[in-house]
């Protein structure tokens, strides 16, 4: 987890000085607050991934001499299937074409993603699909 | 050290389902709730290259239109739609998509070890969005008035409801606002898979280099796709809503727009370029039959070219008059450092090696010489006097399609090599040698000639031209390189026509290093039956050849 949190706080010192150095030499406000912002999204994980990492030892995954069997056992549940990814995504689309063809496209559109939404959550408090 | 394999099950991470044939609904239905990134990452990957077909197709109209100084084909309006949708088309819907949401999608969880994409459902949702999305953009061409019809980076003030009125606009907003989101929700989840899904061994500096890149491309797209996605809001509100975020009259700035795209467009760039570098960094080695010269050279040239990406976005906008042109200069500059690591390193990577002239590693080292040839003038135009001279001319286009075509031989290079593992059969060698040789002379003579064109002036996004006969020549060629581009693309339809389901591939048939290359061919639901002890980066190969294992790599590997 050390080496993750580290890539990401490099990454945002980086962003950090470039930001500094071009927002008082350009004194230009958009690219200065867009650069600032890119630095506060690399900071913010990686200061918690760091924080995390301190707290834990290193997984399988961080240990260059683990075998196999150090990973064995239960990793997650990954669902088999489920409809409502695609529910949703068919919500999302009827909403952003009500931008266009006319607000009535809310109406199936608001009521897909409920759906979905319902019906997500109902999936994931069943443990998922198989 | 041992690397006998373990027997772990990829399904004992499926707590309470223990076989390996996975029992879903099948068909249509199948395909409509699948949460598999395998099957998620082939629909991607269709969907992609049908999108690459339709572009191009467009782009052939538009080549024929060219091919005259003084063309009839199509109407100057339908002109403007044509070169619109063409750019459009195959930034975010081909070259987007294709780089990390297709063969990223299937072939990052495998190289790692992970039965599937840390979110599934997101990563499900992810496609619906895109292929929504698309359609989306596409429905312009069917709505009164026709598509967009602004330049695929839809300019302020041109894109605004005064000058660009009609549904054809909002199409386009609408559908990169779902791309956008599609983009990003897969940024996520491919942060989480190689942060949190990776195998026991399977340290970061142990990670392909094809994994390295879709880490950082996807660090990049969650920094600059929300930047997109906020600025066509602005963009939309404007249009709709009677604010004047980028219209002089109101108070706003135009080339606020200019900023909010191009800090999106340039990391963009490298959002599209660094998944193809990492295929070709799989293939030359393996092609080569060696380890790949200077991994982590490799990975920081990644990372800083990332680092640098943030902070070149208005070498776009040096003839707007209002940027800092020796920041943007030199941090564009800067770049062709790391770029140049690369460069070294894959030659590195041949050099002494016994090379396989196999079409996966034609395509590789064709996109490593077009991919020069692209940098090589990026970096001319990274200097501001030059740019003066050659901004908007056909400089520019020349200059972004050897990239763009680097990248679709990539893209072919990925598809020669990993399509066997995807689909468990070989695709026809012969007929993708004929089809990389078209590609490749194609490509060159299609761009040749626009930066001759564009150092003698002729600007870019125009329908007719002067009718000097040294520019009707020069345009000739282009299109005639344009035809050729296309015939080879028809040459890779027809091969898998020609091979469905003829040779079957085995699980390894090119002697792989990596993970990928471990497990059957296609891969079973949840990727693995058993995995090797990862003692370097190269696991299958020290697997397969104990005699000749690649050095430990990692702080004491033993
Ligand atoms: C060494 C690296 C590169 C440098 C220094 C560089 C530099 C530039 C510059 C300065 C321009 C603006 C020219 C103008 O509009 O006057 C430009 C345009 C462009 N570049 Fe690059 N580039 C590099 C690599 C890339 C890569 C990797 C891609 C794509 C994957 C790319 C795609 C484009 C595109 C699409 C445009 C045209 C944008 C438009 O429509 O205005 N470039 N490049
Ligand atoms: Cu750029």
């Amino acid at each position: 987890m050390r080496v993750e949190a580290k890539i990401l706080l490099w990454l945002g010192l980086f962003f950090g000085i470039m930001c500094a150095v071009y927002w008082t030499w350009s004194m230009e406000n958009a690219g200065g607050v867009m650069m600032f912002f890119g630095t506060g999204l690399c900071l913010l994980p990686g200061s918690y991934y760091y924080w995390w990492s301190r707290r834990m030892g290193p997984r399988a995954e961080d240990d260059p001499n683990a075998t196999q069997e150090s990973g064995a056992g239960y990793v997650d549940a990954f669902p088999g299937s489920s409809i409502f990814p695609f529910t949703l995504g068919m919500g999302a689309f009827c909403i952003v074409l009500a931008m266009v063809f006319g607000s009535w496209m809310l109406i199936p559109g608001l009521a897909l993603v409920i759906w979905a939404a319902l019906g997500g959550i109902a999936e994931g408090r069943r443990g998922g699909t198989r | 050290m041992t690397t006998t394999a373990h027997d772990i099950q990829a399904e004992a991470h499926d707590h309470g389902h223990s076989h390996a044939e996975h029992h879903g609904p099948r068909g249509i239905l199948n395909w409509l709730t699948t949460t598999d990134h395998k099957i998620i990452g082939l629909s991607y990957t269709i969907t992609s290259v049908i999108m690459l077909v339709i572009g191009g197709a467009l782009a052939e109209v538009i080549r024929g239109q060219l091919a005259n100084p003084d063309g009839h084909l199509v109407t100057m309006a339908q002109y403007n739609q044509l070169f619109t949708m063409h750019g459009s088309i195959m930034i975010y819907l081909f070259a987007g998509p294709f780089a990390f949401g297709a063969l990223a999608n299937i072939i990052v969880p495998i190289q790692i070890g992970a039965p599937d994409m840390a979110f599934p459902r997101l990563n499900a949702l992810s496609y619906w969005l895109y292929l929504t999305g698309a359609i989306t953009m596409l429905l312009g061409f069917f709505v009164t008035g026709g598509a967009a019809n602004f330049g695929w980076v839809g300019y302020a003030p041109l894109s605004d409801a005064i000058y660009s009125p009609g549904a054809g606009a909002d199409l386009w907003i609408g559908g990169l606002m779902l791309t956008g989101f599609s983009a990003i929700f897969t940024g996520v989840n491919i942060c989480a898979t190689v942060f949190y899904l990776r195998a026991p061994g399977m340290t970061l500096f142990r990670m392909p280099i094809f994994t390295w890149n879709l880490l950082v491309v996807s660090i990049l797209i969650l920094l600059a796709f929300p930047v997109l996605t906020a600025g066509l809001i602005m963009l939309y509100s404007d249009r709709h809503l009677g604010t004047h975020i980028y219209t002089v009259v109101g108070g706003g700035s135009p080339v606020l727009w200019q900023h909010i795209f191009w800090f999106w467009g340039h990391p963009e760039v490298y959002i599209l370029a660094l998944p193809f570098f990492g295929m070709v960094t799989e293939i030359i080695p393996v092609f080569s039959k060696k380890p790949v010269f200077g991994y982590k050279g490799m990975v920081f040239a990644t990372l800083t070219i990332a680092a640098l990406s943030l902070g070149v976005w208005a070498h776009h906008m040096f003839t707007t008059g209002v940027v800092l042109l020796p920041f943007f200069s030199i941090m564009s500059l800067l770049i062709a450092v790391p770029t140049g690591i690369k460069i070294f390193n894959w030659i590195g990577s041949m050099w002494r090696g016994q090379i396989w002239f196999s079409a996966a590693m034609l395509f590789s080292i064709g996109f490593v010489v077009t991919f020069l040839i692209g940098g090589l003038t990026g970096i001319y135009l990274a200097s501001p006097p030059l740019d003066f001279f050659t901004h908007d001319t056909y400089f520019i286009v020349a200059h972004f399609h050897s990239v763009v075509m680097a990248l679709v031989l990539g893209g072919m290079a990925g598809l020669y090599y990993w399509g066997p593992k995807i689909t468990g059969y070989m695709l026809n060698e012969r007929i993708g040698k004929v089809q990389f040789w078209l590609l490749f002379i194609g490509t060159q003579v299609f761009t040749i000639p626009q930066y001759i064109l564009g150092l003698q002036g002729m600007p870019r996004r125009m329908a007719i031209y002067p009718n000097d006969p040294q520019w009707q020549d020069l345009n000739t060629w282009s299109s005639v390189g344009a035809i050729m581009i296309g015939i080879s693309t028809l040459l890779f339809v027809i091969n898998i026509v020609v091979s469905w389901k003829k040779h079957p591939a085995g699980d390894n048939p090119w002697d792989g290093h990596t993970l990928e290359w471990f497990t059957t061919s296609p891969p079973p639901h949840h990727n693995f039956f058993r995995l090797p002890q990862i003692r370097s980066e190269r696991p299958t190969w020290d697997h397969n050849h104990p005699d000749a294992k690649a050095l430990a790599h990692g702080k004491d590997a033993h």
